[in-house]
Protein backbone atom coordinates (compact mmCIF):
# COMPACT_ATOMS: atom_id res chain seq x y z
CA UNK A 1 0.00 0.00 0.00
CA UNK A 2 1.12 3.65 -0.55
CA UNK A 3 0.44 6.87 0.96
CA UNK A 4 -2.76 8.75 -0.64
CA UNK A 5 -3.35 11.67 1.73
CA UNK A 6 -0.30 12.64 4.21
CA UNK A 7 -0.70 15.55 6.49
CA UNK A 8 2.97 16.00 8.00
CA UNK A 9 4.05 17.77 11.43
CA UNK A 10 0.96 20.38 11.07
CA UNK A 11 0.68 22.85 13.67
CA UNK A 12 -2.62 25.14 14.12
CA UNK A 13 -3.37 27.66 17.08
CA UNK A 14 -6.43 29.61 17.09
CA UNK A 15 -5.86 32.65 19.89
CA UNK A 16 -2.76 31.26 22.45
CA UNK A 17 -4.44 27.33 22.02
CA UNK A 18 -3.03 24.95 20.05
CA UNK A 19 -5.72 22.89 18.40
CA UNK A 20 -3.05 21.19 16.67
CA UNK A 21 1.09 20.58 17.51
CA UNK A 22 2.60 18.76 14.86
CA UNK A 23 0.66 16.12 14.17
CA UNK A 24 0.95 13.67 11.29
CA UNK A 25 -1.26 11.64 9.60
CA UNK A 26 -0.59 9.28 6.89
CA UNK A 27 -3.90 7.43 4.86
CA UNK A 28 -3.03 4.33 2.99
CA UNK A 29 -4.65 4.07 -0.30
CA UNK A 30 -7.33 2.08 0.19
CA UNK A 31 -7.62 1.88 3.69
CA UNK A 32 -10.45 3.00 6.13
CA UNK A 33 -8.60 4.73 8.50
CA UNK A 34 -10.18 5.94 11.93
CA UNK A 35 -8.72 9.28 13.72
CA UNK A 36 -10.12 9.42 17.06
CA UNK A 37 -9.34 11.37 20.47
CA UNK A 38 -11.48 13.03 23.08
CA UNK A 39 -13.07 16.41 22.67
CA UNK A 40 -11.41 19.04 21.57
CA UNK A 41 -8.52 17.34 20.90
CA UNK A 42 -8.22 18.50 17.37
CA UNK A 43 -9.50 16.21 15.10
CA UNK A 44 -12.38 18.91 13.30
CA UNK A 45 -9.17 21.42 13.00
CA UNK A 46 -6.91 18.44 11.04
CA UNK A 47 -9.97 17.79 8.79
CA UNK A 48 -10.37 21.38 8.07
CA UNK A 49 -6.59 22.17 7.61
CA UNK A 50 -6.87 18.99 4.93
CA UNK A 51 -9.99 20.33 3.00
CA UNK A 52 -9.02 23.73 2.67
CA UNK A 53 -11.41 25.40 5.29
CA UNK A 54 -8.47 25.88 7.18
CA UNK A 55 -4.85 27.32 6.87
CA UNK A 56 -2.16 25.42 8.88
CA UNK A 57 0.45 27.54 10.68
CA UNK A 58 3.23 25.15 9.91
CA UNK A 59 3.42 21.34 7.97
CA UNK A 60 2.35 20.34 4.62
CA UNK A 61 -0.39 18.15 3.61
CA UNK A 62 -0.22 15.70 0.67
CA UNK A 63 -2.13 14.17 -1.56
CA UNK A 64 -0.87 11.34 -4.22
CA UNK A 65 2.27 13.10 -4.34
CA UNK A 66 1.27 16.32 -4.32
CA UNK A 67 1.61 19.33 -1.93
CA UNK A 68 -2.23 21.34 -1.17
CA UNK A 69 -1.02 22.78 1.94
CA UNK A 70 -3.98 26.15 1.64
CA UNK A 71 -5.38 25.02 -1.67
CA UNK A 72 -9.39 25.93 -1.47
CA UNK A 73 -11.83 23.90 -0.49
CA UNK A 74 -13.31 23.40 -4.14
CA UNK A 75 -9.35 22.76 -5.08
CA UNK A 76 -8.94 20.43 -2.62
CA UNK A 77 -12.68 18.35 -3.72
CA UNK A 78 -11.71 18.87 -7.28
CA UNK A 79 -8.49 16.96 -6.64
CA UNK A 80 -10.41 14.32 -4.96
CA UNK A 81 -11.01 14.77 -1.41
CA UNK A 82 -14.84 14.41 -0.44
CA UNK A 83 -16.05 15.19 3.47
CA UNK A 84 -18.49 15.38 5.45
CA UNK A 85 -19.34 17.75 8.42
CA UNK A 86 -19.96 16.85 11.77
CA UNK A 87 -23.19 19.17 11.65
CA UNK A 88 -24.56 18.16 8.30
CA UNK A 89 -24.58 20.96 5.89
CA UNK A 90 -27.83 20.22 3.61
CA UNK A 91 -29.78 22.23 1.97
CA UNK A 92 -33.47 22.09 4.33
CA UNK A 93 -35.53 23.76 2.02
CA UNK A 94 -34.62 21.52 -1.17
CA UNK A 95 -35.34 18.15 -1.74
CA UNK A 96 -33.42 15.28 -1.12
CA UNK A 97 -33.23 15.09 -4.98
CA UNK A 98 -32.67 18.58 -5.43
CA UNK A 99 -29.82 19.01 -3.32
CA UNK A 100 -28.20 15.74 -5.32
CA UNK A 101 -28.39 17.95 -8.07
CA UNK A 102 -27.09 21.34 -6.54
CA UNK A 103 -24.43 18.57 -5.73
CA UNK A 104 -23.83 17.40 -9.22
CA UNK A 105 -22.88 20.71 -10.48
CA UNK A 106 -19.85 20.77 -8.42
CA UNK A 107 -18.61 17.89 -9.82
CA UNK A 108 -16.69 16.80 -13.69
CA UNK A 109 -14.07 18.11 -15.58
CA UNK A 110 -16.12 20.88 -17.12
CA UNK A 111 -16.33 23.12 -13.64
CA UNK A 112 -20.16 23.67 -14.41
CA UNK A 113 -20.26 25.47 -11.45
CA UNK A 114 -18.23 28.64 -12.84
CA UNK A 115 -20.98 28.80 -15.12
CA UNK A 116 -24.29 29.30 -13.37
CA UNK A 117 -26.46 29.47 -16.68
CA UNK A 118 -25.01 25.82 -17.16
CA UNK A 119 -27.10 23.03 -16.68
CA UNK A 120 -27.29 20.84 -13.86
CA UNK A 121 -29.70 18.61 -13.15
CA UNK A 122 -30.12 16.83 -16.89
CA UNK A 123 -31.54 13.32 -16.84
CA UNK A 124 -27.71 11.86 -16.36
CA UNK A 125 -27.39 13.38 -13.21
CA UNK A 126 -30.92 12.75 -11.94
CA UNK A 127 -29.64 9.40 -12.75
CA UNK A 128 -26.73 9.28 -10.97
CA UNK A 129 -28.22 10.90 -8.06
CA UNK A 130 -31.07 8.47 -7.62
CA UNK A 131 -28.82 5.71 -7.70
CA UNK A 132 -26.68 6.70 -4.52
CA UNK A 133 -30.09 7.44 -3.38
CA UNK A 134 -30.88 3.73 -3.55
CA UNK A 135 -27.21 3.02 -2.19
CA UNK A 136 -27.41 4.85 0.54
CA UNK A 137 -30.96 3.61 1.63
CA UNK A 138 -32.47 6.87 1.05
CA UNK A 139 -33.89 6.83 -2.49
CA UNK A 140 -37.57 6.54 -0.94
CA UNK A 141 -37.30 10.06 0.55
CA UNK A 142 -36.09 11.63 -2.74
CA UNK A 143 -38.96 13.99 -3.27
CA UNK A 144 -38.95 14.78 0.79
CA UNK A 145 -37.64 18.06 1.94
CA UNK A 146 -34.18 17.50 3.23
CA UNK A 147 -35.15 19.39 6.20
CA UNK A 148 -37.69 16.72 7.40
CA UNK A 149 -34.95 13.93 7.21
CA UNK A 150 -34.41 12.38 10.45
CA UNK A 151 -30.83 12.89 11.62
CA UNK A 152 -29.18 9.96 11.08
CA UNK A 153 -30.94 10.22 7.26
CA UNK A 154 -29.26 13.64 6.92
CA UNK A 155 -25.85 11.77 7.51
CA UNK A 156 -26.63 9.19 4.97
CA UNK A 157 -27.75 12.01 2.13
CA UNK A 158 -24.46 13.81 2.77
CA UNK A 159 -22.41 10.65 2.50
CA UNK A 160 -24.96 10.72 -0.98
CA UNK A 161 -24.04 13.83 -1.88
CA UNK A 162 -19.95 13.81 -1.43
CA UNK A 163 -20.43 10.48 -3.72
CA UNK A 164 -21.54 12.31 -6.43
CA UNK A 165 -18.42 13.98 -6.90
CA UNK A 166 -16.76 10.07 -7.16
CA UNK A 167 -13.83 11.11 -4.49
CA UNK A 168 -10.91 8.70 -3.94
CA UNK A 169 -10.82 9.57 -0.30
CA UNK A 170 -13.61 10.31 1.51
CA UNK A 171 -13.71 12.41 4.90
CA UNK A 172 -16.15 11.54 7.41
CA UNK A 173 -16.79 13.84 10.47
CA UNK A 174 -18.70 11.54 13.08
CA UNK A 175 -20.96 10.36 10.26
CA UNK A 176 -22.34 7.78 13.23
CA UNK A 177 -22.74 10.63 16.07
CA UNK A 178 -26.53 10.74 17.13
CA UNK A 179 -27.63 7.91 14.77
CA UNK A 180 -29.75 5.11 15.67
CA UNK A 181 -28.25 1.79 15.80
CA UNK A 182 -30.14 0.35 12.76
CA UNK A 183 -28.77 3.01 10.86
CA UNK A 184 -25.69 3.01 11.87
CA UNK A 185 -25.19 -0.63 10.69
CA UNK A 186 -26.32 0.24 7.19
CA UNK A 187 -23.72 2.89 6.96
CA UNK A 188 -21.17 1.02 8.01
CA UNK A 189 -21.99 -1.55 5.25
CA UNK A 190 -21.75 1.14 2.71
CA UNK A 191 -18.80 2.18 3.67
CA UNK A 192 -17.25 -1.37 3.65
CA UNK A 193 -18.84 -1.60 0.04
CA UNK A 194 -17.54 1.65 -1.07
CA UNK A 195 -13.85 0.51 0.14
CA UNK A 196 -14.27 -2.76 -1.31
CA UNK A 197 -14.84 -0.61 -4.85
CA UNK A 198 -11.65 1.21 -3.99
CA UNK A 199 -12.38 4.19 -2.50
CA UNK A 200 -10.00 5.26 0.75
CA UNK A 201 -11.89 6.73 3.95
CA UNK A 202 -10.37 8.56 6.61
CA UNK A 203 -13.27 9.09 9.48
CA UNK A 204 -13.73 10.71 12.85
CA UNK A 205 -15.99 9.07 15.32
CA UNK A 206 -16.77 8.87 18.95
CA UNK A 207 -18.68 5.71 18.70
CA UNK A 208 -15.87 2.83 19.30
CA UNK A 209 -17.95 -0.15 19.02
CA UNK A 210 -18.18 1.43 15.03
CA UNK A 211 -14.61 2.71 14.73
CA UNK A 212 -13.20 -0.73 15.96
CA UNK A 213 -15.71 -2.77 14.18
CA UNK A 214 -14.98 -0.82 10.92
CA UNK A 215 -11.73 0.68 10.35
CA UNK A 216 -8.03 -1.03 9.44
CA UNK A 217 -5.67 1.47 10.50
CA UNK A 218 -6.06 4.05 14.11
CA UNK A 219 -4.50 7.25 14.44
CA UNK A 220 -5.23 8.88 18.27
CA UNK A 221 -5.08 12.42 18.71
CA UNK A 222 -4.87 14.00 21.80
CA UNK A 223 -4.00 17.70 22.80
CA UNK A 224 -2.94 18.04 18.85
CA UNK A 225 -0.49 15.50 18.81
CA UNK A 226 -0.68 11.77 17.43
CA UNK A 227 -0.15 9.64 20.63
CA UNK A 228 -0.74 6.22 19.04
CA UNK A 229 -1.01 4.51 15.63
CA UNK A 230 -2.20 1.01 14.94
CA UNK A 231 -4.82 -1.42 14.30
CA UNK A 232 -7.97 -1.82 16.59
CA UNK A 233 -6.37 -4.68 18.80
CA UNK A 234 -3.19 -3.00 19.38
CA UNK A 235 -4.84 0.56 20.16
CA UNK A 236 -7.33 -1.02 22.57
CA UNK A 237 -4.94 -2.41 24.83
CA UNK A 238 -2.77 0.28 24.28
CA UNK A 239 -2.05 2.78 27.72
CA UNK A 240 -1.43 6.15 25.95
CA UNK A 241 -4.40 5.64 24.41
CA UNK A 242 -6.20 5.14 27.68
CA UNK A 243 -4.55 8.32 29.05
CA UNK A 244 -5.92 10.37 26.16
CA UNK A 245 -9.48 9.35 27.11
CA UNK A 246 -9.63 9.33 30.86
CA UNK A 247 -7.47 12.26 31.11
CA UNK A 248 -4.64 13.35 33.53
CA UNK A 249 -4.69 13.93 37.21
CA UNK A 250 -4.31 17.08 38.39
CA UNK A 251 -0.82 17.14 39.70
CA UNK A 252 0.01 15.14 36.00
CA UNK A 253 -1.45 18.28 34.15
CA UNK A 254 0.76 20.82 36.08
CA UNK A 255 3.72 18.69 35.01
CA UNK A 256 2.61 18.57 31.75
CA UNK A 257 2.62 22.71 31.17
CA UNK A 258 5.77 22.93 32.85
CA UNK A 259 7.54 20.60 30.52
CA UNK A 260 6.02 22.20 27.52
CA UNK A 261 7.20 25.28 28.74
CA UNK B 1 -19.87 -1.65 44.79
CA UNK B 2 -22.34 1.07 45.22
CA UNK B 3 -21.31 2.24 48.72
CA UNK B 4 -21.22 6.15 49.20
CA UNK B 5 -19.48 6.09 52.93
CA UNK B 6 -21.33 5.14 55.73
CA UNK B 7 -23.44 7.61 57.85
CA UNK B 8 -23.57 10.06 55.09
CA UNK B 9 -27.16 11.12 54.61
CA UNK B 10 -28.46 10.83 51.32
CA UNK B 11 -28.94 14.45 49.93
CA UNK B 12 -30.32 13.68 46.02
CA UNK B 13 -31.58 10.77 44.96
CA UNK B 14 -32.36 9.68 41.58
CA UNK B 15 -33.81 6.30 40.84
CA UNK B 16 -34.43 4.30 37.21
CA UNK B 17 -34.58 7.75 35.40
CA UNK B 18 -35.56 6.79 31.78
CA UNK B 19 -35.51 9.68 29.93
CA UNK B 20 -34.56 11.18 26.26
CA UNK B 21 -35.04 13.69 23.56
CA UNK B 22 -38.08 13.33 20.64
CA UNK B 23 -38.88 9.00 20.19
CA UNK B 24 -35.94 7.91 21.57
CA UNK B 25 -34.29 7.59 25.06
CA UNK B 26 -31.21 8.09 26.06
CA UNK B 27 -30.98 7.15 29.94
CA UNK B 28 -31.94 4.09 30.49
CA UNK B 29 -33.22 3.31 34.27
CA UNK B 30 -30.17 5.38 35.82
CA UNK B 31 -29.75 5.64 39.30
CA UNK B 32 -27.19 7.43 41.47
CA UNK B 33 -27.68 8.78 44.96
CA UNK B 34 -25.57 12.63 45.93
CA UNK B 35 -24.60 11.80 49.31
CA UNK B 36 -24.60 15.35 51.77
CA UNK B 37 -21.80 17.49 51.85
CA UNK B 38 -19.98 15.07 49.15
CA UNK B 39 -18.54 15.48 45.80
CA UNK B 40 -19.75 13.06 43.32
CA UNK B 41 -18.69 12.53 39.82
CA UNK B 42 -20.35 11.34 36.61
CA UNK B 43 -17.74 10.20 34.04
CA UNK B 44 -18.21 8.46 30.61
CA UNK B 45 -17.55 8.26 26.97
CA UNK B 46 -19.25 11.14 24.64
CA UNK B 47 -22.56 10.60 23.98
CA UNK B 48 -23.46 8.48 27.03
CA UNK B 49 -26.03 10.51 28.74
CA UNK B 50 -24.51 12.50 31.16
CA UNK B 51 -25.36 15.99 30.00
CA UNK B 52 -28.73 14.03 29.45
CA UNK B 53 -29.04 13.09 33.54
CA UNK B 54 -27.97 16.93 34.57
CA UNK B 55 -30.67 17.92 32.22
CA UNK B 56 -33.26 15.65 33.72
CA UNK B 57 -32.11 16.67 37.21
CA UNK B 58 -32.40 20.63 37.26
CA UNK B 59 -36.11 20.42 35.30
CA UNK B 60 -35.06 21.06 31.44
CA UNK B 61 -36.47 17.68 30.56
CA UNK B 62 -39.10 16.32 31.51
CA UNK B 63 -38.40 12.34 32.30
CA UNK B 64 -40.46 9.09 31.10
CA UNK B 65 -39.84 6.87 33.75
CA UNK B 66 -38.24 7.26 37.23
CA UNK B 67 -38.01 9.61 40.01
CA UNK B 68 -36.08 12.46 41.18
CA UNK B 69 -36.17 13.89 45.16
CA UNK B 70 -33.65 16.05 46.91
CA UNK B 71 -33.92 15.74 50.89
CA UNK B 72 -37.07 14.02 50.57
CA UNK B 73 -39.16 16.07 48.46
CA UNK B 74 -40.30 14.65 45.06
CA UNK B 75 -38.45 16.65 41.84
CA UNK B 76 -39.79 14.43 39.15
CA UNK B 77 -40.71 16.81 36.53
CA UNK B 78 -40.56 20.24 38.21
CA UNK B 79 -39.55 23.36 36.51
CA UNK B 80 -36.33 24.79 36.50
CA UNK B 81 -37.24 27.30 38.49
CA UNK B 82 -38.98 25.06 41.05
CA UNK B 83 -36.02 22.85 40.95
CA UNK B 84 -33.56 26.08 41.89
CA UNK B 85 -35.85 27.00 44.54
CA UNK B 86 -35.82 23.56 46.11
CA UNK B 87 -31.44 24.16 46.33
CA UNK B 88 -30.04 22.91 43.11
CA UNK B 89 -28.39 25.39 40.66
CA UNK B 90 -26.84 24.12 37.53
CA UNK B 91 -24.21 25.58 35.90
CA UNK B 92 -23.77 24.48 32.07
CA UNK B 93 -21.17 22.97 30.01
CA UNK B 94 -19.48 26.09 29.13
CA UNK B 95 -19.91 29.84 27.61
CA UNK B 96 -22.69 30.71 29.72
CA UNK B 97 -21.66 34.37 30.98
CA UNK B 98 -23.16 37.17 29.07
CA UNK B 99 -19.87 38.38 27.62
CA UNK B 100 -20.71 41.95 27.07
CA UNK B 101 -22.12 42.62 30.55
CA UNK B 102 -19.26 42.94 33.32
CA UNK B 103 -17.97 40.33 35.73
CA UNK B 104 -20.20 42.25 38.49
CA UNK B 105 -23.85 42.16 36.20
CA UNK B 106 -23.20 38.54 35.32
CA UNK B 107 -23.07 37.89 39.20
CA UNK B 108 -26.17 39.59 40.44
CA UNK B 109 -27.72 38.09 37.69
CA UNK B 110 -27.57 34.80 39.53
CA UNK B 111 -29.58 36.35 42.18
CA UNK B 112 -32.77 37.12 39.50
CA UNK B 113 -34.97 34.80 42.20
CA UNK B 114 -33.98 37.27 44.72
CA UNK B 115 -36.59 39.73 45.30
CA UNK B 116 -34.61 42.44 46.97
CA UNK B 117 -31.81 44.36 46.04
CA UNK B 118 -29.87 44.46 49.74
CA UNK B 119 -30.38 40.43 49.60
CA UNK B 120 -28.55 40.67 46.31
CA UNK B 121 -26.26 43.12 47.50
CA UNK B 122 -25.16 40.95 50.57
CA UNK B 123 -25.06 37.53 48.89
CA UNK B 124 -22.90 39.35 46.06
CA UNK B 125 -20.57 40.54 49.18
CA UNK B 126 -20.33 37.04 50.46
CA UNK B 127 -20.04 35.52 47.30
CA UNK B 128 -16.56 37.65 46.03
CA UNK B 129 -15.55 36.66 50.13
CA UNK B 130 -15.30 33.43 48.61
CA UNK B 131 -13.54 34.19 45.50
CA UNK B 132 -11.47 37.32 45.91
CA UNK B 133 -10.10 36.71 42.67
CA UNK B 134 -13.44 37.49 40.95
CA UNK B 135 -14.32 40.60 43.04
CA UNK B 136 -11.17 42.09 41.32
CA UNK B 137 -12.65 41.73 37.85
CA UNK B 138 -16.22 43.01 38.94
CA UNK B 139 -15.99 46.21 35.94
CA UNK B 140 -14.89 44.14 33.45
CA UNK B 141 -16.62 42.40 30.65
CA UNK B 142 -16.57 39.33 31.04
CA UNK B 143 -15.66 38.28 27.69
CA UNK B 144 -12.70 39.75 27.99
CA UNK B 145 -11.63 37.14 30.53
CA UNK B 146 -9.66 33.62 30.07
CA UNK B 147 -11.39 30.42 30.11
CA UNK B 148 -10.42 29.45 33.52
CA UNK B 149 -11.37 32.76 34.81
CA UNK B 150 -14.88 32.85 33.54
CA UNK B 151 -15.61 29.47 34.91
CA UNK B 152 -14.38 31.01 38.37
CA UNK B 153 -16.79 33.79 37.63
CA UNK B 154 -19.92 30.92 36.45
CA UNK B 155 -19.10 29.35 40.19
CA UNK B 156 -19.45 33.14 41.48
CA UNK B 157 -22.75 33.87 40.60
CA UNK B 158 -24.22 29.76 40.98
CA UNK B 159 -23.72 30.16 44.51
CA UNK B 160 -25.78 33.44 44.30
CA UNK B 161 -28.64 31.52 45.50
CA UNK B 162 -27.07 29.79 47.94
CA UNK B 163 -27.90 26.65 47.04
CA UNK B 164 -27.47 23.40 48.79
CA UNK B 165 -26.70 21.40 45.94
CA UNK B 166 -24.26 22.75 42.80
CA UNK B 167 -24.71 20.95 39.56
CA UNK B 168 -21.12 21.27 37.10
CA UNK B 169 -21.51 20.06 33.32
CA UNK B 170 -17.62 19.38 32.82
CA UNK B 171 -15.86 22.40 34.12
CA UNK B 172 -12.50 21.65 32.72
CA UNK B 173 -13.85 21.53 29.73
CA UNK B 174 -11.86 23.41 26.84
CA UNK B 175 -9.01 24.56 29.86
CA UNK B 176 -5.17 24.40 29.85
CA UNK B 177 -3.63 21.80 32.00
CA UNK B 178 -2.50 24.05 34.50
CA UNK B 179 -5.59 26.13 34.76
CA UNK B 180 -7.16 22.59 35.82
CA UNK B 181 -6.53 22.71 39.52
CA UNK B 182 -7.62 26.49 39.70
CA UNK B 183 -11.15 25.86 38.80
CA UNK B 184 -11.25 22.22 40.79
CA UNK B 185 -9.20 23.80 43.86
CA UNK B 186 -12.43 26.10 43.43
CA UNK B 187 -14.83 23.45 43.64
CA UNK B 188 -13.07 22.06 46.44
CA UNK B 189 -13.44 25.20 47.70
CA UNK B 190 -17.55 25.73 47.40
CA UNK B 191 -17.61 22.09 48.77
CA UNK B 192 -15.75 22.94 51.99
CA UNK B 193 -17.84 25.54 52.49
CA UNK B 194 -21.13 23.27 52.61
CA UNK B 195 -22.49 23.00 49.00
CA UNK B 196 -22.90 19.20 47.80
CA UNK B 197 -21.60 18.27 44.38
CA UNK B 198 -22.96 16.50 41.36
CA UNK B 199 -20.21 17.23 38.60
CA UNK B 200 -20.13 15.93 34.64
CA UNK B 201 -16.28 15.46 33.70
CA UNK B 202 -14.91 14.58 30.38
CA UNK B 203 -11.49 14.13 31.97
CA UNK B 204 -12.37 11.28 33.93
CA UNK B 205 -8.97 10.77 36.20
CA UNK B 206 -8.77 14.22 37.72
CA UNK B 207 -12.72 14.02 38.03
CA UNK B 208 -12.63 11.04 39.86
CA UNK B 209 -9.70 11.98 42.35
CA UNK B 210 -11.46 14.85 43.09
CA UNK B 211 -14.90 12.93 44.09
CA UNK B 212 -16.16 11.12 46.65
CA UNK B 213 -18.26 9.15 44.80
CA UNK B 214 -17.85 7.93 41.15
CA UNK B 215 -20.07 6.79 38.76
CA UNK B 216 -19.19 5.54 34.74
CA UNK B 217 -22.08 5.81 32.53
CA UNK B 218 -22.16 4.15 28.90
CA UNK B 219 -24.64 4.24 26.55
CA UNK B 220 -27.20 5.56 28.61
CA UNK B 221 -26.65 3.25 31.47
CA UNK B 222 -24.56 3.48 35.21
CA UNK B 223 -22.12 0.77 33.99
CA UNK B 224 -19.71 1.47 37.35
CA UNK B 225 -20.12 3.07 40.74
CA UNK B 226 -18.39 3.34 43.94
CA UNK B 227 -15.98 5.70 45.61
CA UNK B 228 -14.20 7.79 43.11
CA UNK B 229 -10.82 6.01 43.38
CA UNK B 230 -12.27 2.30 43.77
CA UNK B 231 -13.91 3.53 40.61
CA UNK B 232 -10.89 4.90 38.95
CA UNK B 233 -8.82 1.74 39.46
CA UNK B 234 -12.03 -0.61 38.34
CA UNK B 235 -10.01 -2.67 35.53
CA UNK B 236 -13.47 -2.61 33.03
CA UNK B 237 -13.70 1.37 33.00
CA UNK B 238 -10.50 1.21 30.22
CA UNK B 239 -13.07 -1.05 28.36
CA UNK B 240 -16.14 1.50 28.75
CA UNK B 241 -14.20 4.35 27.00
CA UNK B 242 -12.46 2.17 24.37
CA UNK B 243 -15.08 -0.51 23.27
CA UNK B 244 -14.29 -4.37 23.29
CA UNK B 245 -13.26 -6.84 25.80
CA UNK B 246 -16.33 -5.35 28.51
CA UNK B 247 -17.96 -8.40 27.71
CA UNK B 248 -19.45 -9.64 30.98
CA UNK B 249 -21.13 -6.08 31.85
CA UNK B 250 -22.87 -6.06 28.27
CA UNK B 251 -26.90 -6.16 28.56
CA UNK B 252 -28.61 -8.54 26.77
CA UNK B 253 -29.91 -7.88 23.85
CA UNK B 254 -33.94 -6.89 24.15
Amino acid sequence: MSALLRAERISKAYGGVHALDGCTVVVQAGSITALIGPNGSGKTTLFNVITGYDRPDAGEVYYGGNKITGASPQRVFGAGIGRTFQLTRIFPRLTVLENMIVASQYTGEAYRFRNPLARAGGPADRHRAMELLEFTGIAGHAGKLAGTLSYGQRKLLELSYVLVADPAIVLLDEPAGGVNPSLINQLAERIRELNAAGKTFLIVEHNMEFVMGLCHHIAVLDYGTIVATGPPSVIRNDPRVLDAYLGTAEDDAEARDDGAG
Amino acid sequence: MTGQGDGAAAALVVDGLTAGYGGGDVLHDVSLTVAEGGIACVVGPNGCGKSTLLAAISGLLRPRLGSIAFRGEPLTGRSPRQVLRAGIVHVPQNHSLFREMTVGENIELGGYLLADRRRIARRRGEVEEMFPAVAGWADQKAGSLSGGQQRLVEFARCLMLDPALVILDEPSVGLAPKVLKTVFDAVRLMNANGKTILLVEQNARAGLALSSHGVVMENGRVRLAGSGREVLEHPEIGALYLGGSARPMQVPQE
